[in-house]
């Protein structure tokens, strides 16, 4: 049986979407209805699963099946969904709060098991539906209603979170950087284990403008660093300015001219060690670009696959499960 | 080297018993679950009926030889149908000072008391905070004992082997097990084997243990230390093939065979939590049914991915104690919410917060019933012994998928742990019920309701065109859409209501064992089965008009259940509780109940539940 072909439209709802108008969230819905057909899943074998926040309405929107959850709890409902049937594809939808506040826990579990999961993290640095309290990536002396007087509540970098998990797959990208996004779903998408995916996401109503320097075109090529493999990393607007390594640990950027090329610079190889990557997630204005793109990437077994494999081997040892043998087995004996 | 074969036949009086309690108690490095588990393995082959009580402390090793650090194991077994684990033993084994100080209370007066007296030196008087030797300050008078030096004629019976002092006095408690062997006439067959098979690797320790099993009994002939000996002929229980099985071990079982049954892959998400652990541990040996185990991160996360399991069109089941319950409350709503079936097990145990973890109680009912925010009913049951925990089970299977609802069920530490008979199911005689999963895309709502009884369609991912959406908001009755409707909202209260309701059409009426109305009604739930079955019955042989009534299905209730108290002059309800199932029988049919309560972590006794009948009927 062939499959049809699909297009965006296969997998809009009819559901009116009730985000407020001009978040990112729009953005990062439109990208994801037009990477799904192209993945050559059928449609009723995604499976999109939330917790809760603003991110989280995501699965009313997708045309697939759908499991709005919990507050924090999306990993375990998906971990189950996905090792019950590990021939799905499933998406899970989060936010910073819902991911790294009250869901902190699952997500590291996840993360670590590599469930075959492809997670995406709007973080937008606050509450949205709670209506603008300091959220878990919310920076130092952030002014929110649960922080009037500035927050002293240190933040988590997700991605250094995330690699610190030990997760095979972490990336990060931007909510109106829709080519860039695409392909970092793709890439996501493409990975066969836990793919973690910070989206820098705008909430416009608590916290407009928190990544404005990676999302206004007229000024984020001067600020962040596009990961590509194999590739140097290379930024600014004129692409003559990049990141070359001054010691051990220590990176620094450097202008391209006067002697420095680009044989200087660092060469970004997604399946580095963990430090790597983690040395990277730790770039950030005012002395660094954001680095954007696929921080790692490397293949691991999966959970769910294992669960499976585990259970075939046991058959092949023990045989397919007797009932009657089971009952009917240790010391029994008959009354007559 | 040659093992000394046991004597044969005993060459003194031998007096026939209907029923025996033996209570081993030791330090809880001295094996004495072992031990009675070995004893009630050859009371089981031996054809009695038995019961058994293992009560040990939460401490893995508390200090040795103080009196938190005391584990016992008590068995009952007969020639006739016993219902409890005995209130008294007529037989107490103590390993050292503390344990005689914690267990010697309950010894039968005149009871055998048998004592390791070389585990009675100062320094462990000392330990069990004895400030006289009970050996010698007269305390033990009433009592027939007998005095063994266990660990020295344990050391002695193998020196041969060469192992060292402290290896040795680990196979004391083999010795003490061989002294009950000749005390009972029991075989030591049973017991053989199980040593061969678990030292397979290690024939030094097989052939330690199996060297002081045989010198505890050769040295009870040797010694002739008791006049007399007894035998406990076997039980004439009605025929099939039985084996004996501990609950939780049944409990999976039931879990087991309900997925056979339904033809539905089981996927079970549990923490380790005491005393529900070994669900986890008997599951995760049964992958060739094609069984999935996930320990979870957390038990939040175990009902959780049990939830998403049974989305995905698995039976999903998520096991646990008290604290458990406590934090999986908002998936259970959530469980609600999208009508899934699940099926939630408790074993209960001592609380609140953590509480009494490896003793008993049966205080979390009107948690069951009320205790998740809003409108939130759920199906409740209750096992009532080890062996029903199979049946009980199966019965949460079948009406969670049936009714496409979550089903608590609630077991204690008291029969997760003890033991019994179980005869057998005939596999023929169990029900295979295939869930009815929604394929045809017509006409398909997500909660489109089926006519008798409400349960919506089991629509699983993977289906083509069914595609749908659940979750936690409240939805559009039909559709399934995000409803803030208020009158959408009241009619979805009552149907999820209404829809637990309808499963007291599919399960059986209420039926009281003994007189059909009139006189006292017993009514129980879960483990205190045995203590009041036992004790009505002994009151009707006594010329007592006293009827048991006893519930699996806590909610719904059986249709009949008013009609039923109400034709009893008077209904007591003992409860290992302040009062919870008497509080829901009151306020549910204002008919009057008297209630009986104990919450010491122990089961009742027969003779507590016999006392109070007589001072009511």
């Amino acid at each position: 049986m062939s499959t049809p072909t699909l297009t965006r439209k296969d997998f809009v709802t009819d559901q009116e979407v009730r985000w407020c108008p001009g978040c990112g969230d729009y953005a990062i819905l439109a990208a994801v209805q037009s990477i799904f057909p192209e993945l050559g899943i059928p449609r009723e074998k995604f499976v999109v699963v939330s917790g809760i926040g603003c991110s989280s309405r995501f699965p009313y929107y997708m045309n697939t099946y759908g499991f709005h959850t919990i507050h924090g709890r999306a990993p375990a409902v998906a971990t189950g969904v996905k090792t019950a049937n590990p021939d799905l594809a499933v998406w899970l939808v989060t936010g910073d709060g819902d991911a790294l506040s009250i869901g902190g826990n699952h997500l590291i579990h996840t993360l670590r098991r590599n469930v075959d999961l492809k997670i995406l993290m709007f973080n937008n640095r606050i509450y949205g539906l709670t209506k603008g309290q300091a959220s878990p990536t919310s920076e130092i002396g952030k002014r929110t209603k649960s922080t009037p007087f500035g927050s002293v509540d240190r933040p988590f970098n997700p991605v250094s979170l995330a690699l610190g998990a030990n997760a095979t797959f972490v990336a990060r990208s931007v909510d109106v950087n829709a080519p860039h996004l695409k392909a970092t779903l793709r890439h996501a998408a493409e990975h066969k284990g836990a793919a973690f995916v910070e989206i820098l996401q705008n909430c416009n109503i608590f916290n407009d403008g928190a990544w404005e320097p990676f999302e206004d075109k007229a000024v984020r090529d001067d600020n962040v660093v596009e990961l590509k493999h194999g590739e140097p990393l290379i930024f600014g607007k004129n692409k003559d300015r990049g990141i070359r390594m001054a010691g051990p640990y220590r990176p620094e950027v450097v202008q391209l001219g006067n002697g420095v090329t680009e044989a200087d610079l660092l060469v970004h190889d997604v399946a580095g060690p963990v430090a790597y990557a983690t040395m990277l997630s730790q770039l950030e204005p005012p002395h660094f670009p954001m680095p954007i793109g696929v921080f790692r990437s490397v293949e691991a077994p999966c959970f769910d696959a294992s669960v499976h494999e585990q259970i075939k081997s046991v058959i092949a040892k023990k045989g397919k499960g007797d009932l009657q043998k089971l009952l009917y087995s240790g010391d029994v004996w008959e009354v007559r | 080297m040659e093992a000394q074969a046991p004597p044969a036949q005993p060459k003194h009086e031998v007096k026939t018993l209907d029923r025996v309690v033996i209570r081993f108690a030791g330090d809880s490095g001295d094996g004495m679950q072992l031990t009675g588990t070995q004893f009630t393995a050859t009371a089981a082959a031996v054809g009695n009926d038995l019961a058994t009580f293992p009560d040990y402390p939460a401490e893995i090793r508390a200090p040795a030889g103080t009196l938190p650090g005391v584990s016992g194991f008590q068995l009952h077994f007969s020639s006739e149908d016993i219902y409890t684990p005995g209130d008294q033993p007529d037989v107490l084994v103590a390993m050292n000072p503390a344990a005689l100080k914690v267990n010697l209370a309950d010894l039968k007066a005149g009871g055998i008391l048998i004592v390791n007296t070389d585990a009675f030196r100062e320094m462990d008087l000392k330990k069990a905070g004895a400030t006289t030797n009970p050996l010698e300050d007269g305390s033990l008078d009433g009592y027939r004992l007998f005095k063994v030096e266990l660990t020295s004629l344990t050391r002695a019976a193998l020196r041969e082997t060469g192992l060292t002092h402290k290896d040795a006095d680990r196979c004391k408690n083999f010795f003490a097990l061989g002294m009950m062997y000749y005390l009972y006439n029991r075989p030591l067959s049973v017991s053989l084997d199980w040593i061969h098979k678990k030292f397979a690797a290690k024939p030094l320790l097989a052939t330690a243990n199996e060297l002081a099993l045989k010198a505890g009994y050769a040295y009870c002939e040797a010694a002739e230390l008791f006049q007399v000996t007894y035998e406990v002929p076997p039980a004439k229980l009605s025929p099939g093939t039985y084996r004996n099985v501990a609950g939780n071990q049944a409990l999976a079982l039931g879990l087991v065979a309900a997925a056979e049954c339904q033809g539905l892959p089981l996927f079970l998400g549990s923490y380790p939590i005491t005393p529900a652990s070994d669900i986890l541990h008997e599951l995760s040996q049964f992958k060739n049914f094609g069984v999935t185990t996930f320990q979870a991160e957390d038990e939040i996360a175990a009902i959780g991915a049990a939830i998403g399991a049974a989305f995905a069109g698995s039976l999903g089941v998520t096991t646990t104690s008290g604290p458990g319950m406590a934090l999986k409350s908002e998936f259970m709503g959530l469980a609600i919410m999208v009508e899934l079936p699940l099926v939630i097990v408790n074993m209960q145990r001592g609380g609140p917060s953590t509480g009494l973890p490896t003793k008993t109680e049966q205080a979390d009912l009107l948690q069951a019933l009320f205790g998740r925010p809003s409108e939130a009913p759920l199906i409740v049951l209750a096992a009532k012994s080890p062996a029903d925990c199979f049946e009980t089970a199966f019965e949460a299977c079948r009406l969670a998928v049936r009714h496409m609802t979550p089903v608590i069920l609630l077991s204690d530490g008291f029969i997760a742990n003890g033991s019994e008979p179980w005869k057998l199911p005939r596999l023929e005689d169990l029900p295979r019920t295939r869930p009815q999963f929604r394929t045809e895309a017509e006409g398909f709502l997500p909660y489109l309701r089926d006519p008798e009884t409400l349960a919506r369609p089991w629509a699983v991912p993977g289906t083509p065109g069914l595609e749908h959406r659940v979750g936690g908001l409240e939805k559009a009755d039909g559709t399934g859409n995000v409803s803030y409707d208020p009158v959408n909202h009241d009619k979805m209260v009552r149907l999820r209501a209404e829809k637990v309701a309808r499963v007291a059409r599919d399960i059986p009426p209420a039926v009281p064992e003994g007189e059909a109305e009139g006189g006292l009604l017993v009514v129980g739930w879960g483990s205190t089965y045995g203590a009041i079955a036992g004790a009505t019955r002994r009151a009707r042989t006594g010329g007592k008009r006293v009827s048991h009534l006893h519930l699996r299905h806590l909610n719904p209730f059986p249709e009949n259940l008013e009609a039923v108290l109400r034709r009893y002059t008077r209904v007591l309800v003992p409860e290992i509780n302040l009062g919870q199932l008497a509080f829901v029988l009151q306020g549910r049919y204002l008919v009057p109940v008297v209630s009986m309560t104990k919450v010491e972590g122990m089961p009742y006794r027969e003779a507590e539940i016999l006392k109070k009948i007589e001072e009511l009927a």
